[in-house]
């Protein structure tokens, strides 16, 4: 049966090969180039999709398991799986790969092969790091994922892009070296570099401290946590339009992936010990970057801030767990606010991909990203200012709309670890609503803003598409987000089970 | 059951996406067809539904249509709990939202958008829908923030005109102060009742009935108080309650059509709604009732007292609609719960009829909606001056009148009413019956009595900059010397409109209010039954104790006063604006309401935000610690450049010198 | 009889007289390259007394190597010091400062 099959393999060798060939075919026929890039993204998505179809949700054991000899010196292992946790975001990651090929179609001119095989290079690899169970293997895709990252940014970005790109380099740098001196540790007290025997190792407290804040360094600038949020708006403002897309809708899940798969499960205790430090900077994010965000004038930055504001309830959600077990008059809703962070991260993904293709239409037509230079775009582009409200409304988190469910259950779990928590969560309500509509308004409403507008033509049938699946996803998601927790259910409820249990 | 109750939440859906999404394809016509289908669809069915819960004594229908998600033993699923309330509201809300339907034909035929603005209002009602057959918190916030979402669009359906899209964003961001305190209320329901379903949250209710929670210090709060307070400043906002209500007079800058679906039927009823609703909840806090009645009193009389100083005819309207909200919630505080609701009935009748008379006044006049150029219109449009007289008279509470029925019900509990705060409740609301006199009749005489209207423009293109707010949008017909009669798709629903709102109350007072019509569905505590304090010895006695009672007297001489000051001696009003400069001055600018959140809470955040972002981002964050890391590093190689002098015996040196002190240091160590 | 502290003084001056040349000499690379032969030199009287006076000849064999080595190195440095007159006309140390911070 397939389950036999190395398809996790495939989904992480696939596109690296074909980024190889797409690289390989050249400059001189871009539409060929161009169209094996597409044929390969399709076929890894297809490829994914037996990871869905064959999934097992009523184990929260590792499933598609490939494990074989990789460095027998060191216990290295080439060991690929993946739970009800890493299985969603691969498939997030298999899908917006599609849309960002299709979304650079004509709009990168110059050298295309080369622009297409590196965002398949990179979606191969981010595959690897959420199937990836040995830590070595994690972190060689893990730091494999910047170069791709720190070239498109760099050879297709914007006109401050080398400082950006240095800044997101060394940013991100900087704290997956910690994350590597924690994984050297683990192994030379476990003589094994599987996650898995990570999760059983016994530490103390002042061990797991330690570790805990090393894997923070890594996954706080990954998600990105303020105060080290600072490299995203250089970044998502420098980057080409899908570059924009991968880092805000996968990218920056891989530091949330991050704290499910290491921080909890290795260092529980020092969570626990933590927490308040983790639950206060998420909600400075919630709230302080979405003052932020409120006066931004470039539509990038401001969309950037928004992610940063809503990846804030990502690690408020997972952290708030400890708070609620620690109570003794609220026997649940570790699990809840768990879920809820998993579900905002998929949500993000699909939102924040199609705000920035948004700003990616605009930018590709007027060649300006601040909302000044705009206004009225709903004169000239009717369809494409239905999809911008639309995206923008599910920014803001209106229920039926995907963006609402993850915050929901957050708001709803963090009211049971403490009032006001929730109180300031929940100010998202306001606060994420204002910024966004402000934009719309100023954006999209009001007269036909200059005679640049006046020229501008509605989105095409590639566009049209782009936006199109994002809405689909991110309405079905919003209406009937039943089958996504499905599959993370038994896995999360697993996490819980094995962090309420001290290692000490 | 089922399948019918899918049907009448489905067809207007429908209807909305095919005019939506197929503008280019169905047309004018098609779109607003398939639209009014749906809706009439729906309101068949619903008057159906109603048909039998009220005649029939059909069961309470509570299912689940599918599960939404569990999620750590909470289920969350869409699910309807049709009963009596709601079989009501369903009722009213379809057949207001086909009568607007029906209207917009006529209104918006010259409008660009025209299939746009079908698409919404069918949208509109489809959330509406969902709001009131909800059986669940979930499904009850989706359609909270649905109409909110639709209501944004619509207010905003101008969207070229810089004050539509000011006031749609206003709009939604003033509901959404109000949703935040709701979704803290359903995160309190949550999680001390360990779930979102209505059923099971009210079967729990009562053993919280003492408990406290401690928020702030060690203050201990009554759990009870908390969730209902958070949960209704949710109605606040939705129901434009003070200081929430900034909004809805604003909302004037959508189309008419809309202004009378967003203050009858749907968006602003759905506080009331929730808090009858949710009675089992509120009975059980005595400081949330309180609370209740204070706000909507307060706000009952208060922006009463705009609608006399206004000269928008809409938003004269809006006022009233804001102060009659008022008159509901002041009512749900009583707990009175059956009145406030049947107030809401017959209050979604005749302000929906005053709205469209507005509104058909407004086509008659060019778009001019200024009520000092009207005058004289009786002559021109009787239709339109017949139906609006009956919908003041109604909204005035005259003996005999929908209205006059649902208020004194209102001003009757309040007055039984013992709970805190209820006397100063019962002086603001009969004082308010005055100034809605007042108000209603200032407007309908300055509209319909007179010689002739004080200024008109024949041609459509009246482009009046104070008055003519829709004037811009509208396309050039042949010139006309006076206004006139509106074409039949308007007067139609005007006069359809307007039977319910005079023979409403008459009919169903009896059952509603005072008979057994809520039982089971409505939960008043035994020493809250204020409704049941009233005597009531039928229809016929009620009318003939009212007639006897103050606020009858103070509703004809609110009406006597208008009629003296504005047809007999308008000068009285000119003297006393000037007498009482410092009272018109703050009604004119609203309490200041509107200055002070621009100024506090807009400005506010901005400079908020600009502090943040300049100080706290570029300059310490990424100032000190990113580029100044940087930094110190340049600094620091700057001075270490200084070594690397270039000259080969100072590298000899240094490494002679290095090796000296690495000798002598091994050596001295032994 | 000579005592092998005699021939560690004669080293040891030695490789003082180099290691003054290299820094006092500010004018000609030629110079600094006899300097450091002339270490190496020092070097290899030490390793030889000692040779002699410890019965080990492998500090004599070690003379050989080093010596192989610093004909090796006096030829390629005399050949850089040719280039570098070709390319800038002088062979003045102190004008040798691209290094310079």
């Amino acid at each position: 049966m397939t389950a036999d099959w190395p398809i996790l393999s495939a989904v992480i060798w696939l596109p690296i090969l074909g980024g190889a060939l797409v690289l390989a075919s050249g400059d001189k026929a871009p539409n060929v180039s161009r169209w094996l890039a597409l044929i390969f993204a399709v076929l890894t998505f297809l490829v994914s999709l037996p990871l869905y179809s064959g999934f097992d949700p009523t184990t929260a054991q590792m499933q598609f398991v490939e494990k074989a000899p990789w460095i027998p010196l060191f216990d290295v292992y080439y060991y690929l799986g993946i739970d009800g946790i890493s299985m969603p975001l691969i498939l997030l990651t298999t899908f917006i790969s599609i849309l960002v090929i299709i979304a650079g179609w004509e709009v990168i001119q110059y050298k295309p092969s080369q622009y297409m095989a590196a965002f398949l290079m990179m979606e191969g690899v981010m595959v690897g790091v959420f199937a990836a169970l040995d830590a070595m293997l994690f972190y060689v895709f893990w730091e494999a994922m910047l170069i791709p990252m720190f070239i498109i940014i760099g050879v297709w970005g914007g006109p401050n892009r080398v400082y950006a790109t240095i800044k997101f380099f060394l940013y991100t740098f900087l704290g997956s070296v910690f994350m590597l001196v924690a994984l050297i540790y683990m192994y030379f007290h476990s003589g094994s570099m599987e996650i898995l025997a990570f999760h059983d190792l016994k530490l103390n407290l002042t061990e797991q401290i330690l570790i805990f804040v090393a894997f923070l360094l890594a996954f706080a600038v990954k998600v990105p946590m303020w105060p080290v949020h600072t490299w995203l708006p250089d970044a998502h403002v420098e980057a080409p339009t899908g570059g924009s897309v991968i880092l805000a809708a996968i990218m920056l899940k891989i530091g949330g992936y991050g704290f499910l798969r290491f921080s909890l499960p290795i260092t529980p205790d020092a969570s626990s010990e933590l927490d308040w430090m983790i639950i206060g900077m998420s909600l400075i994010a919630v709230v302080y970057i979405g003052f932020v965000a409120l006066v931004q004038q470039d539509m990038k930055k401001l969309i950037a801030y928004s992610s940063i504001a809503h990846m804030g309830f990502v690690t408020l959600g997972f952290f708030i767990a400890f708070i609620i077990m620690a109570r003794n008059d609220v026997d649940s809703g570790a699990i809840l606010g768990l879920q809820g962070g998993m579900v905002q991260m998929v949500s993000h993904g699909f939102i924040s991909a199609a705000m920035f293709l948004c700003v990616g239409v605009l930018y590709d037509r007027l060649h300006s990203r601040q909302i000044d230079d705009y206004g009225g775009v709903v004169n000239v582009m009717p369809w494409f200012a239905a999809f911008m409200v639309f995206f923008a409304m599910a920014n803001a988190g209106l229920p039926g709309t995907s963006g609402f469910v993850g915050e929901f259950m957050v708001i709803l779990a963090s009211f049971r670890a403490d009032f006001w928590f929730a109180f300031l969560a929940a100010t998202t309500l306001i606060v994420g609503a204002a910024y966004t509509l402000w934009m719309v308004k100023r954006v999209v409403y009001g007269e036909v803003g200059s005679d640049k507008v006046a020229a501008l033509e509605d989105i095409n049938k590639r566009e049209a598409f782009v936006l199109t699946s994002l809405a689909v996803a991110v309405l079905v998601l919003g209406i009937w987000p039943a089958p996504l927790i499905e599959v993370m259910d038994v896995s999360i409820e697993n996490l819980v089970r094995h962090i309420a249990i001290t290692k000490l | 059951m089922e399948a019918i109750l899918l049907t009448i939440v489905l067809a207007p859906l429908a209807g909305a996406l095919i005019a939506g999404l197929l503008r280019n394809q169905v047309g004018k016509v098609g779109a607003h067809s398939v639209t009014i289908l749906g809706v009439g669809i729906s309101c068949v069915l619903s008057l159906y539904v109603l048909y039998l819960h009220a005649f029939q004594g059909a069961p309470v229908y509570n299912e689940s249509v599918y599960i939404w998600m569990v999620s750590d033993g909470l289920r969350m699923e869409i699910g309807f709990l049709v009963d009596r309330l709601t079989a009501m509201m369903m009722a009213v809300v379809t057949f207001v939202s086909l009568m607007v339907h029906i209207y917009t034909i006529g209104y918006m035929a010259h409008e660009d958008g025209y299939e746009r603005f079908f698409s919404y209002i069918a949208l509109f009602t489809f959330s509406m829908l969902m709001l009131v057959m909800a059986n669940n918190f979930l499904q009850l916030f989706f359609g909270w923030e649905a109409v909110g979402l639709v209501s944004y669009l619509l207010i905003g359906f101008y969207f070229k005109r810089e004050t539509a899209i000011f006031a749609n964003m206003k709009a939604f961001l003033v509901n959404r102060v109000g949703d935040f305190g709701f979704i803290l209320g359903i995160a309190a329901v949550a999680m001390y009742f360990g779930t979102l379903d209505y059923a099971e949250a009210f079967a729990a209710a009562p053993q919280f009935a003492d408990a406290t929670i401690t928020i702030w210090g060690d203050t201990e709060w009554s759990l009870m108080t908390v969730v209902c307070i958070l949960l209704f400043i949710g109605a606040m906002g939705k129901s434009a309650q003070v200081p929430l209500h900034v909004w809805l007079p604003d909302s004037m800058e959508g189309p008419t059509p809309i202004s009378a679906l967003i203050h009858a039927a749907t968006m602003v009823t759905a506080g009331i709604f929730m808090v009858a609703r949710m009675s089992p909840l509120y009975e059980l806090s005595e400081t949330a009732l309180t609370f209740v009645l204070v706000i909507g009193a307060t706000t009952a009389f208060f922006m009463g007292l705009i609608g006399i100083v206004q000269n928008d005819i809409k938003r004269v309207v809006a006022y009233s609609t804001l102060s009659q909200l008022g008159y509901m919630i002041a009512a749900l505080g009583a707990s009175a719960y059956a009145a406030g609701l049947f107030h809401l009935m017959t209050h979604a009748f005749f302000k929906a009829l005053l709205f469209l008379a507005a509104g058909s006044v407004i086509i008659g006049m060019h778009h001019d909606q200024d009520i000092r150029n009207m005058g004289g219109i009786r002559k021109y449009m009787p239709i339109t001056h017949w139906t609006a007289l009956l919908g003041s008279l109604a909204l005035i509470g005259f003996p005999g009148f929908s209205g006059f029925f649902s208020k004194d019900a209102i001003i009757e509990a309040v007055h039984h009413s013992q709970i805190a705060g209820a006397t100063y409740a019962h002086v603001l609301l009969v004082a308010g019956v005055f100034v809605t006199a007042l108000y209603s009749f200032r407007m309908y005489f300055l509209v319909f009595h007179g010689d002739g209207p004080r200024h008109f423009e024949p041609h459509h293109e009246a482009h009046d900059e104070h008055g003519g707010a829709e004037a811009q949008e509208h396309h050039h017909v042949e010139d006309e010397p006076t206004p006139h009669e509106s074409p039949w798709v308007v007067t139609l629903p005007l006069i359809l409109l307007a039977i319910p709102s005079v023979v409403i109350g008459f009919l169903t007072v009896g059952p509603m209010v005072f008979g057994d019509y809520f039982d089971g569905v409505l939960f008043v505590a035994a020493e809250h039954n204020t409704l049941g304090a009233i005597e009531y010895h039928g229809v016929l006695g009620f009318m003939l104790h009212g007639v006897m009672a103050l606020p009858f007297w103070l509703a004809i001489g609110g009406l006597a006063t208008a009629w003296y000051v504005y047809t007999q001696k308008p000068e009285i009003a000119r003297n006393l604006a000037r007498r009482l400069d410092w009272a018109h001055f703050v009604l004119d600018r609203k309490y200041g309401f509107d200055e002070f959140n621009q100024a506090v809470f807009a400005g506010g955040s901005k400079l908020l935000g600009k502090f943040l972002w300049l100080v706290g981002d570029r300059a310490v964050i990424d100032g000190l610690a990113v580029n100044g890391s940087a930094h110190s590093v340049g600094k620091l190689a700057a001075i270490m450049r200084f070594v690397q002098t270039g000259m080969l015996y100072h590298y000899a040196m240094a490494i002679i010198v290095g090796l000296l002190v690495l000798l002598g240091w091994f050596v001295l160590r032994g | 009889m000579i005592a092998l502290s005699d021939y560690l003084i004669v080293a040891a001056i030695l490789f003082s007289l180099s290691v003054a040349g290299i820094f006092l000499n500010r004018k000609n690379v030629i110079l600094l390259l006899m300097c450091i032969e002339l270490m190496l030199l020092a070097v290899n009287i030490n390793f030889i007394a000692f040779s002699h006076f410890l019965g080990d000849t492998a500090g004599q064999v070690f003379v050989f190597f080093i010596l192989t080595v610093a004909a090796a190195e006096a030829a390629i440095g005399l050949a850089i010091l040719v280039v570098l007159f070709r390319s800038r006309q002088t062979i003045n140390v102190a004008d040798l400062d691209t290094l310079k911070g």
